[in-house]
């Protein structure tokens, strides 16, 4: 134990022997500058504070800054909380409790300023501080608010740091804080020069801190100062601010307003004209600025400045924009090191936005899988699928009504989304679409009928309101590369789910007495039926088969999006698209059209980031014309199987 | 000729007689005559027309031609926002022009255009006019484009889909897909058009702002009555004689018609750009009398319904689309309306609010199942009959 204490002590940089003395002594010998601080006096008394190495500053500059110290009448400082009359009194260095009554006490209560001078002091007692999350705080608060100050204890603490994670980030947050304070320019280009493979938004705002500028307007350009660019009025920046620039340094005077003409002329009516002009002839510019001109002329209003006036202005004078930062090397060595950063950062965005279209990807197939069977393979419009894929998602909700755990409840939600849904397909085949093989496009009409229903009685059983579906703790949070590219494990679960369905039903389609029989009632159903195979009962387990894979969609697509009796519908069209763009009949096909319409949506909406309406719209444009030239889809069916 | 016509399709003479019967009564029980009829009633009759004149060019594009669009909907809300973009611009123009009156500098022509831009794309945060509003002022120029805009969009589309020979379900979900992409265009703040606010305002008409809205809504009942009339004699003249069974023949087998030499794509152009316009027309129609258009009215779903309506009223006979049309929208208007009254079963009660979308897609199910000639279907019984 003594051995533990000895190293901490030496780790904290304190010598045993300056132990021996007591902090009360210390602060006595410098009771005037405690008792009333001033911003440069303080100075003295932290640093012999800081220096004497006595473990309880810590605690009592926290404390003094909190405005919990207080004088008692002999001159000693306690640390006390103040109930009604009494004082609760805490020794400062034995930590021993006693009462007082308040009335013989006086509150320090320094000054704002005081206060922040001990905080900064605070910072390097709170960077040694034994206590990891205490350490962990500390570092937070400066990356929060760096400031020049916090580099030398920064430095002086990352030696000293037991703690692996905590001293990377020290060191990093070190690296920072050098790159913009550190007195010797040498040091700020290393620091600067390391952070150019750093693509965190941190590194980013400390180089753009360092090349922050500000525009400035001369006769001649300056010769001493840092220039960041020379800016062309009306090409790197608009007349109008340019302008401004010039009116804000008091060269110019601002251009009069419609609004001041106006109020100018409307002022100055005289028997029902201003100047020659009569009243009624005020309803053009010209006739206005020529009514303004001859009061002007009067010296009734002050003369007028058009837009001539200002651009004949801005040709006498340079605008360009200085670095706030003077020297000229580390300017340059920021801007190379943004560079990289931003490069760093386009490959990142790149990446990130591939994970993104892949997931949005995954979701699409897994929406228009089952339709690609019940569509695809046996030719049936469901417009009801999606509701196939609500009524998963509402299994899966009031599944975890019943199960509380969200592990277990997702578990059990699966396979009996697929069985509820299972069953409802197979009931809909029965009694409605098995009457309408030969006429498609009254199957569309029909399930659109059951749609509806579906819908609203959804609405009238769970409300309109969205319903939760949580996801298990362990699908929380996102799998972080870095700053730039990161993805949710709902994300991932959803894509491996996607990726299992795929191969499930390729090997229930291509390597299953089921899908043998499936794929021959497809071609050809009378042939198949001369076989020995029931038509019937195969298109029932085709169509509940894919409504079973609507059902468990819906459950992944759930707890990743609201639960509401609409998000169905929200589903349908695209899902369609997916199944036609990618080639009816054919699961690659399906996986292809789910991967070009998620790669293509992400791909415009990072044109368009804004707006992401507009990057739909774009992309069923590109849809709807993408089926001109490819009406068969981008998988498509050759020979006899291709046949209507 | 027209007179041959006219004789050689009796069903047609008798709509136009029931059609002039239903706005003489119409008009008798309005404030005009008697007034027992509400002016939201009168109204409501108005869009029902409206709404018959679409169904009519639907069946003949569905019914006849075997296509089934899912996006003339949408034409008829671009005939909407196109007279209701000169409706909301006139009626801006004369509340500035109003407020202006009351300045002592008349305002210059700029001035002006700023304060209507401000006025309507206020709430989008813009005050420019987007390109699209370039001819607002002018009604004809906007009537003008109620036809063209919708035309074009249905030559064009028409003409890349047929080109490539989609047909069947694929042509559904492609003007479905048409659909969705205009209506989440209209959407966005930025398309121009108010984005999700739409347009509003629409039943003040800029010169009749005394007249009061009994007048209006009637005036709009008579000229929807009169297109749904026109409408349906010009679809009732296309779809008979020679060009009627070359039409009927390509919904029946297509490449038996390609085969006997006729050009099968112009046959379907010509049908969907038609019934295009005249579904712009009906919605240049409605409108004013809804009093506001807004993307929602666009969605797919529309389209949907519409089809919903021609299939409930019959297809393939102009009677069923109107007898359709009007049935299931003002029986929806009834039931949503909280008209229907509830009904106790002891441990529920059906409020029909909630439960009319469920009886209809049922009994949309139930007419494709077991009626597929719909309502217009009982007719053939009951002529029939007799003989």
């Amino acid at each position: 134990m003594t051995r533990v204490l000895l190293m901490l002590a030496m780790l904290l940089g304190f010598s045993p022997a300056a132990q021996a003395q007591d902090l009360q002594n210390l602060l006595q010998s410098h009771a005037e500058e405690i008792a009333s601080p001033g911003r440069r006096t303080v100075g003295v008394v932290l640093d012999d504070l800081a220096g004497s190495g006595i473990p309880q500053v810590a605690t009592f500059l926290e404390q003094w800054q909190e405005k919990n110290v207080w004088q008692g009448p002999e001159g000693l400082f306690f640390i006390a909380t103040e109930d009604g009359d009494t004082l609760t009194l805490t020794d400062i260095d034995s930590g021993a409790q006693s009462t007082a009554p308040a009335a013989d006490f006086t509150q320090l209560k320094p000054n704002g300023g005081v206060r922040r001078v001990i905080g900064t002091a605070l910072v390097q007692f709170q960077l040694m501080d034994p206590d990891l999350t205490r350490r962990t705080t500390a570092v937070a608060s400066i990356a929060r608010r760096p400031e020049a100050s916090q580099l030398a204890p920064l430095l002086g603490s990352i030696e000293g740091e037991s703690d692996a994670a905590l001293k990377a980030r020290k060191i990093q947050l070190a690296n920072f804080l050098s790159a913009s304070f550190a007195d010797d320019p040498a040091d700020r280009i290393a620091a600067i020069t390391s952070l150019s493979t750093d693509v965190s938004v941190e590194a980013r705002a400390v180089l753009n801190q360092i090349l922050s500028t500000s525009p400035g307007v001369a006769a001649q350009l300056p010769s001493d100062a840092n220039i960041a660019q020379v800016l062309t009025p009306g090409a790197e920046i608009s007349l109008d601010a340019a302008y401004a620039l010039l009116v804000d340094d008091g060269l110019a005077t601002p251009i009069t307003t419609a609004e001041e003409i106006k109020s100018a002329l409307a002022a100055n009516i005289v028997d029902g004209r201003v100047g020659d002009v009569p009243v009624v002839q005020l309803n053009t510019t010209d006739n206005r600025a020529s009514a303004y001109a001859q009061l002007a002329a009067a010296g009734t209003v002050p003369a007028l400045v058009t837009t001539a006036d200002r651009d004949a202005t801005l040709a006498d004078y340079v605008f360009f924009e200085t670095y706030d930062e003077d020297d000229a090397t580390i300017t340059t060595a920021a801007k190379t090191a943004l560079a990289s950063v931003e490069t760093r950062v386009a490959v990142g965005q790149a990446a990130d936005l591939t994970l993104d279209a892949l997931s949005l990807a995954s979701i699409y197939f897994l929406a228009a899988i089952g339709l690609a069977i019940t569509f695809g393979v046996m030719g049936v419009i469901n417009m009801a699928h999606g509701e196939f894929i609500m009524m998963g998602a509402y299994t899966g909700y009031v599944v975890q009504l019943f199960v509380p755990s969200y592990t277990a409840s997702i578990i059990i939600a699966l396979p009996l989304a697929f069985a509820v849904t299972f069953g409802a397909g197979v009931a809909m085949e029965r009694l409605v679409i098995r009457h309408l093989y030969h006429r498609p496009l009254e199957t569309l009409l029909a399930t659109f009928g059951i749609s509806i229903a579906l819908q609203q009685l959804a609405k009238n059983i769970f409300g309109t309101q969205a319903r939760p579906l949580t996801s298990p703790a362990w699908l929380d949070g996102a799998l972080v590369f870095n700053d730039v590219v990161q993805i949710s494990y709902i994300r991932i679960a959803i894509f491996v789910l996607a990726v299992i369905f795929l191969f499930l039903i390729l090997f229930v389609l291509k390597r299953t007495r089921l899908g043998l029989e499936v794929r021959a009632v497809t071609q050809n159903p009378g042939m198949a039926a001369s076989m020995g195979i029931n038509p019937d009962r195969i298109n029932m387990l085709t169509f509940g088969l894919g409504s079973g894979i609507a059902g468990i969609a819906g459950v992944a697509i759930g707890l990743y999006a609201k639960v509401t009796s609409e998000m169905g519908a929200d589903y349908i069209v695209q899902s369609f698209m997916t199944v036609v763009v990618g080639g009816v009949g054919n699961v690659w096909g399906t996986l292809a059209g789910a991967s070009l319409i998620g790669f293509l949506q992400k791909g415009i909406e990072w044109l368009n980031p804004s707006n992401t309406l507009a990057a739909q719209t774009y992309m069923i444009l590109f849809i709807i014309l993408f089926i001109q030239f490819r009406p068969k889809g981008i998988v498509a069916l050759k020979g006899r199987a291709a046949a209507d | 000729m027209t007179n041959s016509f006219l004789m050689r399709n009796p069903s047609t003479l008798w709509f136009l007689l029931g059609l002039s019967l239903f706005t003489i009564v119409v008009t008798a029980l309005s404030d005009a005559g008697i007034g027992v009829m509400s002016t939201s009633f009168v109204k409501t009759l108005g869009k029902t027309l409206c709404l018959c004149l679409i169904a009519v060019a639907m069946d003949v594009v569905w019914g006849y031609c075997g296509i089934l669009s899912l996006g003339h909907f949408a034409f008829f809300g671009i005939g909407g926002y196109a007279v209701g973009m000169w409706l909301m611009y006139a009626r801006t123009e004369g509340i500035v022009l109003d407020s202006f009156a009351s300045q002592t500098i008349p305002p210059t022509p700029q001035e002006v255009t700023d304060a209507i831009g401000n006025q309507i794309f206020g709430v989008v945060g813009s005050s420019e006019f987007p390109m699209i509003w370039a001819f607002s002022d002018s009604l004809i120029l906007q009537l003008l484009l109620v036809v063209l805009v919708p035309g074009v969009l249905a030559l064009l589309f028409g003409w890349l889909a047929f080109r490539s020979r989609v047909t069947g379900v694929y042509l559904s979900i492609l003007t479905q897909a048409m659909t969705l992409a205009l209506a989440l265009y209209l959407f966005q703040n930025d398309s121009g058009l108010r984005g999700n606010n739409g347009l509003s305002g629409l039943q003040n008409i800029p010169g009749f702002e005394d007249t009061p809205q009994s007048t209006i809504s009637l005036a709009f009942f008579y000229a929807s009555a009169l297109a749904v009339a026109l409408g349906y004699v010009l679809f009732a003249w296309i779809t008979s004689g020679k060009m009627g069974s070359v039409i009927k023949a390509i919904r029946d087998n297509e490449s038996r018609v390609r085969f006997l030499g006729y050009h099968v794509e112009s046959y379907k152009l010509f049908v969907f750009t038609i019934t295009a316009v005249v579904a712009a027309i009906a919605g240049a129609l409605y409108y004013p009398q809804a009093g506001i258009i807004n993307p929602a009215e666009i969605a797919p779903i529309a389209s949907i319904y519409l089809a919903v309506w021609v299939a409930i009223g019959g297809r393939g006979r102009l009677y069923g689309a109107v007898i359709g049309a009007a049935f299931v929208s003002l029986l929806s208007s009834w039931f949503t309306g909280g008209g229907a009254p509830a009904i106790p079963l002891g441990f529920y009660t059906i409020q029909w609010t909630d439960w009319w979308l469920v009886l209809l897609g049922l009994s949309f199910v139930a007419v494709t199942l077991y009626a597929p000639k719909g309502i217009g279907g009982l007719f053939d019984y009951l002529v029939r009959k007799p003989s």
